[in-house]
Order: C-alpha cells, then structure tokens, then sequence
C-alpha cells in the first residue's frame, strides 16, 4: 500500500502499541515473576525474587514451590479437572440447544433474519449480573419454582435447587448461548440449499442428508462456538460464586479466594499462569485444525 | 421436510423462552408490592422510588457510567489505530506481537485480566509513586485495555470489507495519506466506529471481576454494588435496577435496528 510516511504509519501504530505493551504485556509478565515468589506479611504481600545475600551481591530466588503445590495438592487438580468438565458440558448443551436454533433463524425469510438475531444478542448486552439474579429468583427455596411446586401441592418442602451442578450449568449455558448461536448461524447462513436438494433428489432422507451435507459444512461454526463457550466458561467466577454449590470450586473461583480471601499473591498469580495454559491450549489445537483446513482447501 | 423444518421451530420458540423467561420475571417482580421479592402481593412502584432514592446504587451508577464513557472513548481511539494498523499496513515489524497483543484480551479470563493489572499497577506504585490509591483511573485503564481487542476486531473488519480503490484513486489524485483518511477512510468506518464504542461502553459498565481487581476503597462500581447485595439476598431495588437496564437497552437496540434498516434502504440493499 501507499501508506509511505514512515513518520505517520509509526505514530499510528506507536499509540497502541505502547499502551498493550504497558498495560497487557507488562502485567502478565509481572505476574509470572510474582508467581515465582514466596508469600510474605506485608505490602505487598510477596518477597522480591531479587535480593541482596549477605554479602551484598545480588541474588536471584526464584521459588517453584507455588508450582509444586498446584500440581501435589488434590484441591487444585480438582478444581482445574472440574472447570474444564464444567466448561465443556456447558459447550456440548449450548451447541445441543443453539444448532436448532441457528439453524432455523438461517432458514428464516432474509427480511425476518436481522430480528431474529437481534433477539439472540439483546439478553447479552443487559447486564450480566441482574440476569444471574433472575435465576436466583426462580430456582432459590423461597423463589418462583418453589413457590409454583407447594402451591400445587407437588411437593411438601421447597427442592434444593439454587447451589447446586444443575444450577451452575443452567447459569453458564443461560449466559454464554448467544456465543454459541451467532457462528454456528454464520456458517449455516452461507450455506447453500441446493446441496440439500441435490441431496434429496439423489434420494437421501432429510436425516440423512443432515449428516452427510450440513452438518460436515458447519463444522467451522461448530467449533467456533466451542470454544467461545469454553474458553470464558472455564474461567467463569461469577456464576460457580452466585448458582453453585460451596463445592462448586471452579479456578477462577479458587483465584479469587487465594487473592481477596486468604491474601496470597503469588498462589494467586501461579494459578493464573496455570490458568492461561487452559485457555492457550485449545485456541493453538482450533489453529491448527483451522490451517490444517486452508491448507487443504 | 416441512416436518423437520416445523420442529426446528419449535426448538427456536423453547430457546427464546429460555432466554427470555427469566428476563418477563424480572420485569414483572419489580412491581411486586412485597418486600419478599418472588412472593406476589400486588402491583406497586414503590420499589422505583426506593431505587431512585437509593444513593449507594444511584452513586454507583453514575460512576460506571462516568468510567465506561470515558473507557470506551479510548478504546475507540485505541482500537482504531490498531485495526487500521492491522488492517492495511500490511506485514511491519512486530506485526506478530501486535497481533497477538490486540487479540489476547478476548480470550483472557477476566480473573487474570484483573490480577495482572492490579499487579502492574501495585509494582508502578512502588517503582515510580504511580498510581498513588487504586480507583476511578485505575478501573478506567483497566476497562479500556480490555475493551480496545474488541473495537480493533470491529474497526478491522469493516476495513477488510471495503473496497481500497476509493483510497488509492484520492492518493493516486495527490492527498495525503492523513487527507485520505479524514475524508474517505473515517466516514467508511464510522458504524464500525460507533457500534465499537457502544460495545466498549457495555462491556466497562457490566463488569465485576476486573473492577473488583483493579478498583480501590471508596471507588466501587456499579457490579461491585450489586454484586455484594446479591450475596446478602435478593432486594426488590435490584429488580427495579434491572427493568430499567432492560427498557434502556431494548429500546437502544431497535433504535440501532430501525437506524441499520434505514441506512441499507439507502443504499439500496
């Protein structure tokens, strides 16, 4: 291109720059030092990794024990076990209740489409929080399901429903489904129907032609919605703290506690590091497959 | 066919009865009359009023729209850079980095977000004096960090879409690239502009784990009010909070709907 003032381009480009440089790519190294620390009382709560020994030079300590401990105490395999379990079932049943949907909505007249969609998005940008209190309302032992059970005699005492696995699942697939449903409809929208018909013509049934034609093509949308349920999921903080159960110790849950709660920074950071590891792995395994794809098309 | 077709219908129908129940419940328990909020006594307002009177949440409302104001006006300007950047100057040094650097927020959970920055921040402070009390300022960058990944992703691929000649015949004319931009490139991607700020605004106002991090004593946002009530019980205030976010957003929504249909009639789409 002709964008040729090299002085122009590089102030363009500096702003940005520097401010993720400061602000997300400085922090997160500083969270990995700090997670190569021990634990100290005071402010901050964190011995420096650098220090002077006694005879004044300078030393580097760096201390895996947070590491260790991740990876020997059960509680935290657990809680990472789990949030990846919880984070996949809960993107296994937004993509059982979300393909129906798209799939409809890309069948839709093109006239109807927009609206349609507007009604998947909408729930979205009203806050997150207030809509976690509506099910609170509804599932609590006092709430709406409860009162709705007594007052028909269904049941004698109200049913354990709020801080329970069911509870938790109902809240992130409730949250995270219009990120199942917006690319599994962009790739199901760009698909063509004459293949079905061609399908049918050639004498497939509807069942038939389902598997073999549309839903090989949506494969793309499939796992992109996948992972855009999974990836905030198995992070999630606010829904495991406010539907599920005490033992519903997801590790965004457990970083909180470790942080607020027991005030130790560096268990807090290694749990991050850790963390992040359950996030990168997936998006460089959909990279690959989505090269693997280009490469092959 | 039509049976199969009929059946996904249905499955659309249950799915936004899953999506829009809980929202009718919200709507109509705040006007119920009764301080037990999910047990129906009557149709009331009081409970607009409490809210309206309810200086902690009416505070707190102000400062979260105060701070996503200004959080999603620098991530606009943010954003714009950084996907005009990666949008058309091709392969530069560092291209990697910065790509990586403007995508990674997205997919960061929002607890290392936080305690990445408030670990900055915490060494800042000890190094330089900088930023002296955690607070508006603090949650203020913290949102526009994050919030920035999302306008550049916009602000890119409304630049990928369009057609470049228009630029290349204004250069090929003799403007200068700054020119071009403020005359050509800018109104092309104004929507992209202003659905990127819209997007940065709602995400700043709705969260709670970054602000929590990042946020200091006597700066409490409006999710971390809400937030801790929540975990007190259900109070009808909250119900009232949530009609009012929900008419607000609907109706700015249509608005955006209404707004979007008549630019396409325009131009003849």
């Amino acid at each position: 291109m002709r964008w040729r003032l090299p002085a122009s381009r590089t102030l363009v480009l500096a702003l940005p720059f520097i401010w993720l440089g400061l602000f997300f790519l400085a922090p997160f190294l500083i969270v990995v030092k700090i997670a190569l620390s021990e634990a100290a009382l005071g402010i901050p709560p964190y011995a420096p990794i650098v220090r002077r020994t006694d005879q004044g030079a300078l030393a580097l300590v760096l201390n895996l024990g947070n590491f260790t401990l991740l990876a020997e105490d059960s509680f935290y395999l657990d809680a990472y076990l789990r949030s990846v379990r919880v984070a996949g079932i809960s993107a296994l049943i937004c993509l059982l209740i979300g393909y129906p949907m798209a799939y409809a909505i890309a069948r839709a007249p093109e006239r109807r489409r927009n609206l349609l969609l507007l009604l998947v998005i909408l729930p979205f940008w009203t806050s997150f929080l207030l809509r976690i209190m509506a099910w609170i309302g509804l599932l609590a032992d006092n709430g709406v399901i409860n009162n709705l059970l007594l007052a028909l005699g269904l049941v004698a005492q109200p049913v354990r429903l709020l801080y329970t696995d069911a509870a938790l699942y109902l809240g992130i697939v409730y949250c995270y489904l219009p990120f199942m449903v917006l690319p599994l409809y962009a790739t199901l929208v760009k698909l063509d129907p004459l293949l079905l018909e061609a399908a049918s013509d050639l004498g497939a049934r509807p069942w038939r032609a389902f598997l073999a034609v549309t839903l090989p093509l949506s494969l793309p949308g499939i796992l992109a919605g996948t992972m855009l349920v999974f990836i905030p999921a198995v992070g999630e903080f606010v829904i495991p703290e406010l539907l599920g159960g005490p033992d519903a110790q997801l590790i965004g849950r457990v970083l909180w506690t470790e942080f607020f709660t027991n005030r130790d920074w560096p268990m807090a950071s290694a749990l991050a590091v850790v963390l992040l590891l359950l996030v990168v792995l997936p998006i460089a395994w959909f990279q690959h497959l989505q090269g693997r794809a280009t490469g092959r098309g | 066919m039509s049976g199969r077709l009929g059946r996904v219908w249905i499955a659309l129908g249950v799915g936004y009865a899953f999506l829009y129940i809980p929202i009718a419940l919200l709507v109509v328990l705040s006007f119920n009359d009764s301080r037990l909020v999910t047990i129906w006594t009557g149709f009331s307002l009081r409970w607009y009023v409490a809210l309206w009177n309810n200086d902690a949440l009416v505070n707190a409302a102000w400062l979260s729209i105060r701070i996503a104001a200004v959080a999603a006006s620098g991530a606009t300007v943010l954003g714009m850079a950084a996907g005009f950047a990666l949008a058309r100057f091709g392969a530069f040094r560092g291209r990697g980095l910065f790509g990586a650097m403007v995508a990674a927020p997205l997919v960061m959970p929002e607890v290392i977000t936080g305690l990445s920055l408030l670990l900055l921040f915490v060494a800042l402070a000890e190094a330089v004096g900088w930023p002296g009390e955690r607070g508006i300022t603090t949650v203020t960058i913290a949102h526009t960090t994050f919030a920035t990944a999302y306008v550049a992703v916009v602000v890119q691929s409304r630049l990928a879409d369009f057609d470049r000649s228009l630029e290349e015949a204004a250069l090929d004319l003799g403007a200068r690239p700054w020119r071009v931009f403020a005359l050509i490139t800018l109104p092309l991607i104004a929507p992209a502009l202003a659905s990127g700020w819209l997007l940065a605004f709602t995400l700043s106002l709705d969260d709670l784990v970054i602000a929590s991090f990042t946020s200091g004593p006597g700066a409490s946002t409006l999710p971390m009010v809400v937030f801790s009530a929540l975990k007190l019980g259900l109070t009808p205030e909250l119900f009232a909070l949530a009609t009012v976010i929900i008419v607000v957003v609907s109706l700015g929504l249509l608005l955006a709907l209404r707004l979007g249909q008549v630019a396409s009639a325009r131009a003849g789409g």
